[in-house]
């Protein structure tokens, strides 16, 4: 069954740069996907159209059966709650502690104090932070960092997780725990999207990839055909 | 129940967050601060230029005197044709009876010129004096015309009010007035750019969180809510300065002039209730443009 769908969409920013062309490709219910490319592909665009930071020029973009490119600023939150995002630079809340990070993000919907409370601690102890839910962001490794980026986005349960060079600021081992992180969550059923450039990890892995050139699919590797020497 | 949980922690939040971007904060509550005393002189200033030209205003009087031969019945009666002109006061003391016996007593008391000149005028016949009115209106602006109508009652001879004088006056005064309303208003209209603009360079650094906030998926009221609420703390805690000096200042400034400037020309309006009044006021003024300040700093970021 397919959870996202991207129907001949193409991006052209203000300053003439077309990011993505006649772009289609569909992700399924419980996947995981590597986007990878040179810089200046347009793997970073493009899932930024996913979770409708940008709108493609043309084409659709279909997120459980809802055309994103359609909704409003006003209502992009809607689409937003179904999706999870984790960003090279962590963006944390530096004033706020591990534990307020995460519950944050269940704060804002209303959520009762003791169900934040069970469902923090139970993101927390997945990616492996339990102990430091009192610490802030600064006390914590980059890699620590990463993880509580990841609990927040996955803390509403998500049907999917994009992560945008989620081990661009991480040394290699580091990196391979997130991924096994990243991992961890999507047996749990959730679609997990990652964009990098990082194809030492991507050939460690050994899941499905989509090599982006100039906006365009280059290759598609179904699980387990990656090589690292493919591009 | 749901509501009233976002609602609770938003209040929280925003109150920590002062705490937590505490020299933002600090920034935005002295520009309210030192804004809103700025106000809170203009409107010491203005409400007392207002209550001073009332003041001269009310203590106008038309003078209107009578013909030489009136009878004493015709006088009495005059009054209730004078209390039936519209405009007229309607108070008691704002139609007084002036016979010319007393008149004459009065000024002999006053010197003994006066005194040896009437002594020999002891009758209401022989006392050549006029009785008269002292009459008071409601609106000074309609003073001619009720000295017009005053005029045309039967046994008035003269009206006497300060012609031209007066008229000045009230010009004057209406043009102080509104120029004391204009400077209050565009007093607050400056501290409301002013803490506005504050605000939005504190924001303008939190674009982080709000970013932060939209990606995990808070709508625009949600993020809105709590800058707002901020907003309100940082309106509430920067005009706690104003209101103190309002109070003890404004009450010390009177007491030390007993209430009285230039003699006893100038009356200063009594610090019960205008510092109440002044003091509601100034928190009102740093509520709703602290809140107005944030809304508008935070909208500039939600459009994505």
């Amino acid at each position: 069954m397919e959870l996202i769908t991207i129907r001949n969409a193409s991006k052209t920013y203000k300053t003439g740069v077309t990011a993505i062309h006649d772009l289609s490709i569909s992700f399924k219910k419980g996947e995981f996907v590597f986007i990878i490319g040179a810089t200046g592909c347009g793997k970073s665009t493009l899932i930024k159209m996913l979770y409708r930071e940008e709108r493609p020029t043309s084409g659709q973009i279909y997120i459980g059966g809802i055309d994103v490119a359609k909704i409003t600023n006003r209502k992009v939150y809607k689409i937003r709650r179904k999706l999870g995002v984790v960003f090279q630079d962590f963006k944390l809340l530096p004033k706020s502690t591990v534990y307020e990070n995460v519950a944050f993000a269940l704060e804002i919907f209303g959520v009762p104090n003791d169900e934040i409370h069970a469902k923090v601690i139970k993101v927390l102890d997945l990616v492996g932070l339990k102990k430091k839910a009192k610490q802030y962001p600064h006390q914590l490794s980059g890699g620590e960092q990463q993880r509580v980026a990841i609990a927040r986005a996955i803390v509403n349960g998500p049907k999917i997780l994009i992560c945008d060079e989620p081990t661009g600021n991480l040394d290699e081992k580091t990196s391979l725990g997130i991924m096994n992180v990243l991992e961890a969550i999507n047996k749990l059923g959730t679609t997990v999207i990652v964009v990098t450039h990082d194809t030492e990890i991507v050939d460690k892995l050994k899941k499905r990839v989509v090599v982006l050139d100039q906006g365009r699919i280059l290759k598609e590797y179904a699980e387990g055909e990656y090589r690292h020497e493919a591009i | 129940m749901k509501l009233f949980r976002i609602l609770s922690r938003n209040i929280r939040d925003s109150f920590k967050s002062v705490f937590r971007n505490f020299s933002l904060s600090v920034a935005s509550i002295s520009c309210i601060t030192i804004t809103l005393i700025v106000v809170a002189i203009a409107i010491v200033l203005s409400v007392n230029v207002n209550g001073f030209t009332r003041k001269v205003e009310k203590d106008v009087t038309i003078v209107v005197f009578l013909d030489e031969d009136i009878t004493e019945e015709r006088f009495k009666k005059i009054e209730q044709e004078i209390r039936q002109i519209d405009n007229v006061g309607t108070g008691q003391k704002d139609v007084i009876a002036r016979s010319k016996m007393e008149i004459r007593e009065e000024l002999m008391k006053s010197s003994d010129t006066y005194n040896s000149v009437l002594e020999k005028y002891d009758t209401r016949d022989k006392n050549f004096l006029r009785d008269a009115y002292h009459v008071k209106v409601i609106d000074i602006e309609k003073m001619e015309k009720t000295a017009n109508a005053l005029k045309k009652i039967d046994g008035v001879d003269t009206v006497k009010y300060g012609e031209g004088m007066v008229e000045r006056l009230v010009t004057i005064f209406n043009f102080v007035r509104r120029a004391t309303y204009v400077v209050v208003i565009a007093l607050i209209l400056v501290t409301a750019f002013l803490i506005s603009n504050t605000i939005k360079i504190t924001i303008f650094s939190r674009k982080r969180e709000i970013d932060i906030m939209r990606l995990v998926g808070a709508s625009n009221i949600n993020i809105k809510i709590p800058f707002i609420f901020e907003g309100l703390f940082l309106g509430i805690l920067g005009s706690i300065i104003p209101i103190i000096v309002t109070t003890y200042g404004y009450s010390s400034l009177y007491d030390s002039f007993n209430g009285q400037l230039f003699g006893n020309f100038v009356t200063l309006v009594k610090p019960n209730p205008f510092i109440f009044g002044a003091s509601g006021i100034l928190l009102l003024i740093g509520m709703v443009v602290g809140m107005f300040g944030s809304w508008r700093a935070v909208r500039k970021h939600l459009k994505i």
